[in-house]
């Protein structure tokens, strides 16, 4: 199977083409021949999906090269495909071949387009090497490679300090995460003596209950080592305690959020847990853990969503919280609801992000929720789109008959939780109906402060700015026009006119809402049934057929909650920012500490801040002029140079700079006396 | 017998630099970059005919001086030729690296280097133990006067301290030497590689090997001529000081230390262990605060390197196997960072980072090749120091859990300092207008630059092409140490089948 060489290594060799022809190649050469890369790779990857969908295709590995050999250790470049890498091909290649697509009209007037997509497509590549993965190491590779690509494209617009902060967090933050997945390798490699995927999992069983050494501990070595590996995917999937890079992460373009930090890169954490879980099952502690992460996540992010005012950032929240779901999934046993979750959020989370993105361009680069509203008229295609998002995301549906993409991802995770039957499953389940709600209240927030109500464009510095120089463009043209301006004032809009995105934005609006409305209905049999979806993954992750039967028999009141709660958030939003908008300022006034606690995001940046980024500089400084300068050198050369200065006439003289003839010197005597002592 | 290509190796560079004193300033640098690239060439020849899997000392010369005590013998194994290669392979870079930038007395400048270089080749291929004391010491006195005469501004109290610390360290080695030479009546290498040691005996003797290897490393608390080292030698003084000089000491380790006095390093483990935990952490927050580009470089080095003592002492093939690729590896990538300082210091003549920003606008490619480089440095995977530091940390992990982490650590902290730098270097705007207008690379900074990211990019997509040389080299040393090897503190204990069947069933019941 060559075509999968193609799908992986036609965006490396995009990227090398845009990146290092850059300036000499010019701007459209550099966007057509990546977009053509992609739209290859994606045009290659759905047949494989397709044909692992019918039933008639089977895993294999294509082996490139040889990478790292010493002694056991034997490392290959090889590229797998099963049907847990044909679903993340087909993830990968659609939103990175749309999100390529439509930077060429977001982008269009960024001065470094060639750049831009050349990182595009190489975090493609890397993602790709990442889901082909057949070791360990390779899998390692991929995860640092998206992790650099994530770096560039956060701190795309360098020239900004918030970017660049942003970008260097994001990337230390992984490598927080980084330390676990490195040390479950090591773990790993001592354990079963390999890093081959396969290998690791069928050996794990025979190790069941052994126990090993770690950091003084005596430790169940499948948990040591399940959750040293989880640690690496909390990293990547912005779990609860490393998640605070995401949210700031936003500011990078918008595509690259829409493609790294909603569609693919952070689900990298659900999908390693998936392509382990045979793994994983083999430690309650490491699936309780996993699970309880992954509800804390869900609540957290929700809770915060819901007061966050910038466009993205409530979109970041959501993916976070998001991400939480697909974790206590994996953690219940739902692995295959943890993955379609994955893959239905790819479409819906994509396409509220370029939706996003529409309204930013809309907007005139304005992100501030606050000084939208009624843009529902003026950007028409792109409200129906976040629309279509929306009812994805919050999972409107009736059962049975026909539901958006997340009515049936997210309600089969939360009947899976509620399903398993554990007590992680049932906090889980807790959580999870509560964050559905708070998830529909903080989406439906998004769609009335930014599309219904009237407009309240006059604050945003961004909107004032565009006004004004439309303006100022009006005093040439028509000399004193000032009276019609402030006429217009009046209806909040400063005379601006939003214009709704160019067809190279909208055409991937359209494709993703079709993924947004029938993703769930197309695929939910394949992924999460119990008898086809055993069929369908092929033994790819470990599927539980029992506990997706138990799924579908849960009471009616455990399938409705989801529903209830999807309308009891809308309702909420509704009465809060379309009937009566002074509730939110009630609101906040009535509890300023909890308002105050969510919209600092709980302050687990400023906890961070103060636990070790502080401490760190500080220790530095200490060493340095204390350790170094202070000790070291004050006993060591210092101190033995004032002796020497003291004593000695011949260290005056070397002092003053004789170091020639003192190095000479030093020569012979080297030679004389090695020749003394050896013929002596 | 066979041309004798290894005293070529060595000679060619000494007649060539006693010629290149009496040549003007243009012709001196066109004579040692062709005595360069000639012996890299020969460098190459050397690789091609190495035998994998042939006899463990290969192009072997002999001549004796004073018989059995000192001679003339040369002779390489797969660890001596890719350092060997690795010289080489930076000496012309240096050579172009010190083109303009080098105005002041330029004959004894190339004359040095190249004495330099012959020196280097003549640690690397020594088989007499004091020959190669000869050479270790010897290439001491190049880098002084590097250091003391094109240095910066205070050249003189650097070197001092270079010389002071790496003298002490010498002589102490010097007396295990003669001690040695007289208790196995030889000073070759190959036999003293067999000869067993008194255990009593072997404990000094690796400490005064120590003294001397620990300050060359250098490893932590003898570290701090190294900052001020680097900080006032020239560029092309730090890449060969970073690349190759830095490389003697783990070299020693293996050659000297590990080999010949086994259980002394069994049982001083906690030793090495101890002071690279230390150094990883300690030097990696130092590096955190620098804010002179040159000193920032030179302590992650520091912290790189403890990743080669660690490894080296992991006692496993993955860890000296990961070892000797971090010491090619950080021999490529901390020259080149060093060469992407000399780069701009050229232009701007500071290494204040502060001065700097922007770089990015007005030099895409160096920022690039900078970029490259920064995240070779921080391990990034498919880059040749992540291939060393992976392995050298799963051997770590083999011998200990604590060392292992504590070490990974640093992949942290790396990465923190490193992209912290390049953000103020590379990103932001620039400090001033003067920093706005510098030009982007030139032709022969291109050529510079451009074959050591190829070589890493080499090392790190397929490392086989270096491994596969050294592969029956740490065979013989594991065979000396493994005996020996200290256990790890994992002590994998399986648990016991009959009582997990029934628990497993037990769980199945209730599940249903």
């Amino acid at each position: 199977m060559e075509t999968i060489k193609l799908i992986v290594f036609l965006p490396l060799l995009a990227a090398l083409v845009a990146g290092l022809g850059n300036r000499m190649i010019g701007n459209v050469a550099a966007k057509a021949v990546t977009t053509a890369a992609l739209f290859i790779s994606c045009a290659l990857s759905w047949p494989i999906f397709l044909s692992f969908l019918g039933g008639h295709a089977e895993a294999q590995v294509v082996p490139v090269l040889d990478f790292i050999r010493s002694g056991d250790l034997n490392v290959q470049w090889s590229l797998r495909v099963d049907t847990l890498t044909a679903v993340m091909l087909v993830v990968v290649t659609s939103v990175s071949s749309l999100v390529h697509l439509y930077s060429w009209g977001y982008m269009s007037e960024d001065p470094s387009q060639p750049r831009f997509f050349a990182y595009l497509s190489l975090f493609t590549f890397a993602m790709l090497m990442l889901v082909t993965a057949d070791s360990l190491v390779q899998m390692f590779f991929g995860w640092e490679g998206v992790g650099l690509a994530s770096y560039l494209l956060i701190g795309f617009w360098y020239h900004k300090p918030s970017a660049n902060a942003a970008a260097i967090k994001a990337f230390v933050v992984n490598r927080v995460g980084d330390f676990g997945f490195s040390l479950g390798i090591f773990g790993v490699f001592l354990v079963f003596g390999t890093v081959s995927i396969p290998e690791i999992l069928e050996a794990a069983p025979g190790y069941a209950g052994s126990t090993i050494g770690f950091l003084g501990y005596r430790i169940d070595t499948i948990t040591l080592l399940c959750i040293l590996l989880f640690i690496g995917a909390m990293g990547k999937s912005a779990q609860l305690g490393l998640h605070t890079w995401l949210p700031d992460a936003m500011e990078g373009p918008t595509p690259v959020s829409a493609l790294i930090h909603a569609a693919t890169m952070v689900t990298a954490g659900v999908f390693m847990v998936c392509r382990l879980s045979p793994l994983f099952e083999l430690s309650d502690v490491a699936t309780n853990l996993v699970t309880y992460v992954g509800a804390a996540t869900a609540l957290f992010a929700a809770t915060v969503g819901t007061t966050q005012t910038d466009i993205k950032r409530v979109i970041a929240y959501s993916t976070c919280s998001q991400l939480g779901y697909m974790f206590f999934a994996a953690g219940t046993g739902a692995y295959g609801a943890a993955m379609f979750h994955l893959f239905t959020h790819a479409f819906f989370k994509a396409l509220l992000f370029l939706g996003a993105g529409s309204v930013i361009h809309a907007m005139h680069h304005e992100q501030d929720m606050r000084y939208y509203g009624g843009l529902r008229k003026h950007i028409p295609f792109t409200f129906w789109a976040m629309m279509a998002g929306t009812l994805a995301i919050t999972g409107v549906g009736v059962i049975g008959v026909f539901g958006f993409a997340g009515f049936y991802s997210k309600d089969a995770i939360i009947e899976a939780a509620f399903a398993s039957g554990t007590e992680a499953g049932g906090v889980a389940f807790a959580v999870a109906v509560f964050a559905a709600l708070l998830t529909s209240f903080y989406s439906w927030r998004l769609i009335f402060l930014t599309f219904y109500g009237k407009p309240r464009w006059s604050q945003s510095e961004h909107i004032q700015h565009a006004a004004h120089d439309a303006h100022g463009h009006d005093d040439h043209a028509h000399g004193h026009d000032d009276h019609h301006a402030h006429a217009q004032d009046d209806d909040g809009t400063l005379g601006y006119h939003p214009h709704e995105s160019p067809l190279p934005m909208l055409v991937p609006l359209a494709v993703l809402t079709i993924g947004a409305i029938f993703a769930g209905y197309g695929f939910h049999h394949a992924f999460i049934g119990a008898e086809e979806g055993a069929a369908f993954w092929q033994g790819s992750l470990a599927f539980d057929a029992h506990l997706m039967h138990a799924m579908h028999e849960v009471p009616l009141l455990v399938k409705l909650s989801a529903t209830i709660v999807m309308i009891l958030g809308l309702a909420i939003a509704w009465l809060a920012y379309i009937k009566d908008t002074t509730i939110p300022a009630r609101f906040t006034a009535t509890f300023p500490a909890v308002y105050q606690f969510l919209l600092n995001k709980w302050y687990w940046d400023e906890l961070y801040n103060i636990l070790f980024v502080k401490p760190s500089l500080w220790l530095g400084c200490i060493l340095w002029k204390k350790g170094d300068e202070g000790t070291i050198d004050r006993f060591g050369p210092h101190g033995a140079a004032e002796v020497v200065l003291q004593g000695s006439r011949l260290a005056v003289r070397f002092q003053s700079g004789y170091l020639y003839s003192y190095a000479f010197v030093m020569l012979l005597g080297l030679v004389g006396f090695a020749t003394w002592a050896m013929t002596r | 017998m066979s041309f004798p290509i290894l005293s070529t190796m060595i000679l060619l560079p000494v007649v060539a630099a006693f010629l290149t004193i009496f040549l003007s300033a243009n012709a001196a640098r066109w004579a040692a970059l062709g005595t360069t690239l000639a012996l890299f060439v020969l460098g190459i020849v050397l690789w091609q005919a190495y035998d994998i899997g042939g006899p463990q000392w290969q192009f072997v010369e002999q001549a004796p001086i004073f018989g059995q005590r000192f001679s003339w013998a040369l002779g390489i194994d797969g660890i001596a030729l890719m350092l060997i290669v690795l010289s080489v392979f930076l000496m012309p870079i240096c050579i172009l690296a010190s083109w303009e930038s080098i105005q002041k007395r330029v004959p004894e400048y190339m004359a040095a280097f190249l004495m330099m270089e012959a020196f280097m080749i003549g640690v690397f291929a020594a088989q007499d133990m004091f020959l190669f004391y000869i050479f270790f010491e010897a290439g001491l006195i190049p880098m002084y006067l590097i250091i003391g005469i094109w240095g910066g501004a205070d050249r003189i109290k650097a070197s001092y301290k270079f010389f002071l610390y790496t003298l002490i360290g010498s002589l102490v080695m010097l007396v295990a030497m003669l001690w040695m030479a007289r208790e196995a009546g030889t000073s070759d290498i190959p036999t003293l590689l067999q000869y067993n040691f008194p255990v009593e005996a072997q404990t000094w003797l690796w400490f005064a090997f120590f003294a001397s290897f620990a300050v060359k490393m250098p490893m932590w608390p003898v570290h701090t001529w190294l900052p001020d080292a680097h900080v006032q030698a020239p560029t092309a003084g730090s890449v060969i000081l970073a690349g190759v000089l830095l490389k003697m000491g783990g070299y020693g380790f293996i050659r000297f230390s590990l080999p010949m006095f086994p259980e002394a390093s069994a049982a001083l483990v906690w030793v090495v262990f101890g002071m690279s935990m230390v150094a990883v952490v300690y030097t990696s927050l130092v590096a955190l605060v620098q804010s002179d580009m040159k000193k920032l470089i030179a302590y992650s080095s520091v912290a790189h390197m403890a990743f080669v003592t660690i490894g080296l002492f992991a006692f496993n093939r993955q860890g000296i196997e990961g070892a000797l690729i971090v010491m090619l590896a950080h021999g490529l990538v901390s020259g080149a960072l060093f060469l992407c300082v000399g780069v701009i210091y050229d232009r701007l003549h500071t290494r204040e980072i502060a001065r700097y920003g922007g770089l990015a606008n007005n030099m895409p490619y160096y920022a690039l090749f900078f970029l490259f480089f920064t995240m070779a440095s921080v391990g990034l995977p498919g880059l040749a120091n992540f291939v060393g530091e992976f392995l050298a940390l799963v051997g770590a992990y083999e011998a200990n859990s604590w060392v292992a982490a504590v070490a990974t650590l640093g992949i942290i902290l790396g990465a923190a300092y490193m992209l912290w730098l390049y953000r103020r270097v590379a990103f932001g705007t620039a400090a001033g207008e003067d920093t706005a207008s510098m030009k982007d690379i030139t032709a022969r900074e291109w050529l510079t630059l451009a074959p050591i990211a190829a070589a890493t990019l080499w090392m790190g997509v397929y490392p086989e092409s270096f491994m596969a040389p050294m592969r029956n080299d740490v065979t013989a040393i594991l065979a000396r140490i493994e005996p020996v090897a200290p256990h790890g503190d994992a002590k994998l204990k399986m648990g016991d089948p009959k009582k997990l069947a029934k628990a497993h069933e037990a769980a199945h019941g209730e599940a249903h």
